[in-house]
């Protein structure tokens, strides 16, 4: 059978959620085969075995992590010079893509991004993606080279099925020319205790309407276990980190639930949010266009609505 | 010291956007405009300018409707425009849009190529990392902030797990987000400065570009079917008579298992 290389998402051997995602669609398409690249290989061995990897191929050296997206390029395409696989699988984000952007150039291959599907179809791999805020879907396939596709978070159901995970350290070279774009100095992102924004079941996301008092908006994503969000309005007003900006330049997101809370539901706002499974909204004023996009919506305040609704979930809960 | 952007001419974000029958973007259904993103680029350019001296040239791959992007450009401060027209592009995907424009900057050599974050129809962001493979550029991407030093850019990445510290030294590629700067508005003496500024016309024999080497057919994927998703089906809203609202929510997020 064919490997699919699978890159895999990780922080220091923490393996995301995405990577599972990836695993079980490169077992539809042939043998799921794991690129580990940078340190932590000890901390993320269980997690790719867990979910299907039959190899891991480890790439460790600090030429690979020193430097931004090129060196990773040399080695993925020394990889699949080595390895022929059928198909490369990168996750969806700024770096994945630009990883897949380069990658696609280097070895001559049909390059799909953002995918929210990946299957065999008659005549090879098939990919589905939605664009225009998720009006439409565009079903294609590649005509060149090595199929190299980025595929959206939350696109799958990761599905545990133990694999081999057989274990091979590569040696990889990199060029000079690979090593221009130097990182100086790397702040991991605290984290808020909460899910990870791209990769959460649940987003609560507050705007304009939380005027600056986001509690209402954290308190009820905590009694959901989700994550927290922001429109850019919020952002823009100091209210919420940028890095939790939902939107076309901030994240995009794909959980099963959505709720916007005083969001008016701007086309930018929908371009990060839109393929959610199901969208509710809270807005006091019943003509918000976010109300066009949801499957249930309150039209109210929500200072009342957020915390009343809290305290049933929290009460539920028991 | 010479900076060159790459603007995009985009369908306005606001309108309705379709796709034409042969599969590609409708640009002639809703009027177009410089993406918004790219307006960024040339603010960080401008910058650049007001501090060394940099001379900043524009370049557009598009249609003739494009020439409002470099106009626009040239509004705001730019000093000259370069646009890429021939009819054998329509149809590029981010390979053939970023080889043309490899070759249409490699002719300018810059010591600055800068980008926008992403264009506002496609989106692939993908572009610029593509530009910096071709022409064997440092990539410095997604930059929030950007400080330059001689001939040494340092910029802060916001990626997704960590905030890095990037740097690199001229010839370089960069892009930047919408949080880099605050993009100026043309002044009225701009916008007439703009209409004696150069703007030359390039085609694909110009840059030495086949015809096949560009355009839907060469691509190195295929669109097989565009489906227009159904319409979400309007769904509930309630009001927050009495208010019922929470109970109505939690009711609702109860069925749907999701407490
Ligand atoms: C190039 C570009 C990129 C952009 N990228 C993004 C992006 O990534 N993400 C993004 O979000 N935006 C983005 N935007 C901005 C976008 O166009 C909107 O301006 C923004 O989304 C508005 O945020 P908002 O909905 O919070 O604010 P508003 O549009 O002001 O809406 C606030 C809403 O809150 C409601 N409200 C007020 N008080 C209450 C209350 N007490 N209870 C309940 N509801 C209340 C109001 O009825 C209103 O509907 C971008 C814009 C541009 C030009
Ligand atoms: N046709 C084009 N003409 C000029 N610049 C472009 C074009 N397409 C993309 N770019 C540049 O590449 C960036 C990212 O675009 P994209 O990869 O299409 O999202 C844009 O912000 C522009 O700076």
């Amino acid at each position: 059978m064919s490997e699919i290389l699978v890159l895999v998402d990780h922080v220091d051997g923490a393996v995301r959620k995405t990577t599972a995602e990836l695993l079980t669609l490169a077992r539809r398409l042939g043998e799921p085969c794991a690129v580990f690249i940078g340190p932590g290989i000890d901390s993320a061995r269980d997690a790719l075995k867990r979910y299907g990897a039959e190899r891991v191929y480890v790439l460790d050296s600090s030429d690979l992590s020193d430097y931004l997206v090129a060196p990773k390029v040399e080695a993925l395409a020394q990889l699949m010079a080595s390895r022929s696989p059928a198909t490369v699988l990168i996750p969806s984000g700024a770096e994945g893509k630009e990883i897949a952007g380069r990658l696609a150039i280097r070895t001559e291959s049909g390059l799909i991004t953002d995918a929210i599907d990946v299957e065999l179809g008659e005549g090879g791999l098939v990919t589905r993606q939605s664009v225009f805020a998720g009006s439409y879907t565009v079903i294609a396939n590649v005509t060149r080279g090595t199929p190299i596709v980025t595929v959206k978070p939350n696109s799958v159901t990761a599905e545990a099925v133990e694999g081999a995970a057989v274990e091979e350290a590569v040696d990889v070279a990199v060029s000079d020319a690979a090593k221009t774009a130097r990182i100086v100095e790397r702040q991991p992102r605290a984290s808020s205790g909460r899910p990870e924004l791209t990769e959460a079941a649940i987003v609560v996301s507050g705007g304009r309407g939380t005027a600056g008092n986001f509690e209402p908006v954290e308190a009820f994503a905590d009694s959901l276990g989700a994550a927290v969000g922001a429109s850019r309005a919020a952002v823009d007003s100091g209210w919420y980190p940028h890095s939790y900006q939902v939107g076309q330049t901030g994240k995009t997101v794909s959980p099963q639930l959505y709720v916007a809370a005083g969001i008016s539901g701007a086309i930018q706002h929908r371009a990060g949010m839109q393929t959610s499974k199901t969208i509710v909204a809270v807005n006091k004023d019943s003509e918000a266009p976010i109300f066009e996009l949801v499957d249930f919506g309150v039209v109210g305040d929500l200072h009342a609505i957020l915390p009343a609704a809290t305290e049933k979930i929290n009460a539920r809960k028991g | 010291m010479k900076v060159a952007v790459c603007v995009k001419y985009v369908p306005d974000a606001t309108a309705q956007r379709t796709f034409s029958s042969d599969g590609t973007v409708d640009r002639g259904a809703v009027d177009g405009l410089l993406s918004e993103l790219d307006e960024y680029a040339v603010e960080e350019a401008l910058k650049m300018r007001d501090s060394s001296d940099a001379e900043v040239v524009v370049v557009t791959m598009g249609p003739e409707a494009a020439r409002t992007a470099i106009l626009k450009s040239l509004q705001m401060g730019a000093d000259a425009g370069v646009h890429v027209l021939d009819d054998a592009i329509h149809g590029s995907d981010a390979v053939g849009t970023s080889l043309v424009l490899a070759k249409a900057l490699e002719r300018l050599e810059p010591d600055v190529v800068l980008c926008g974050m992403a264009s506002t129809d496609g989106s692939m962001s993908v572009v610029p990392a593509m530009l910096a493979e071709r022409m064997g550029l440092p990539q410095v991407t997604f930059a929030s902030e950007v400080t330059v030093d001689g001939t040494t850019v340092r910029v802060r990445r916001d990626g997704d797990t960590a905030t890095e510290t990037i740097e690199a030294n001229m010839p370089l590629l960069l892009s930047v987000t919408d949080q880099a700067n605050e993009p100026r508005y043309p002044s009225f003496k701009g916008i007439m400065a703009a209409k004696k500024k150069p703007v030359e016309t390039l085609t694909l024999a110009d840059l030495g570009v086949g015809v096949d080497e560009v355009g839907a057919d060469a691509a190195w994927t295929k669109v097989i079917a565009v489906e227009g998703r159904p319409p979400r089906s309007a769904g509930t809203v309630v009001t927050n008579d009495g208010g019922t609202g929470a109970e109505q929510l939690v009711g609702f997020l109860a069925g749907e298992r999701f407490v």
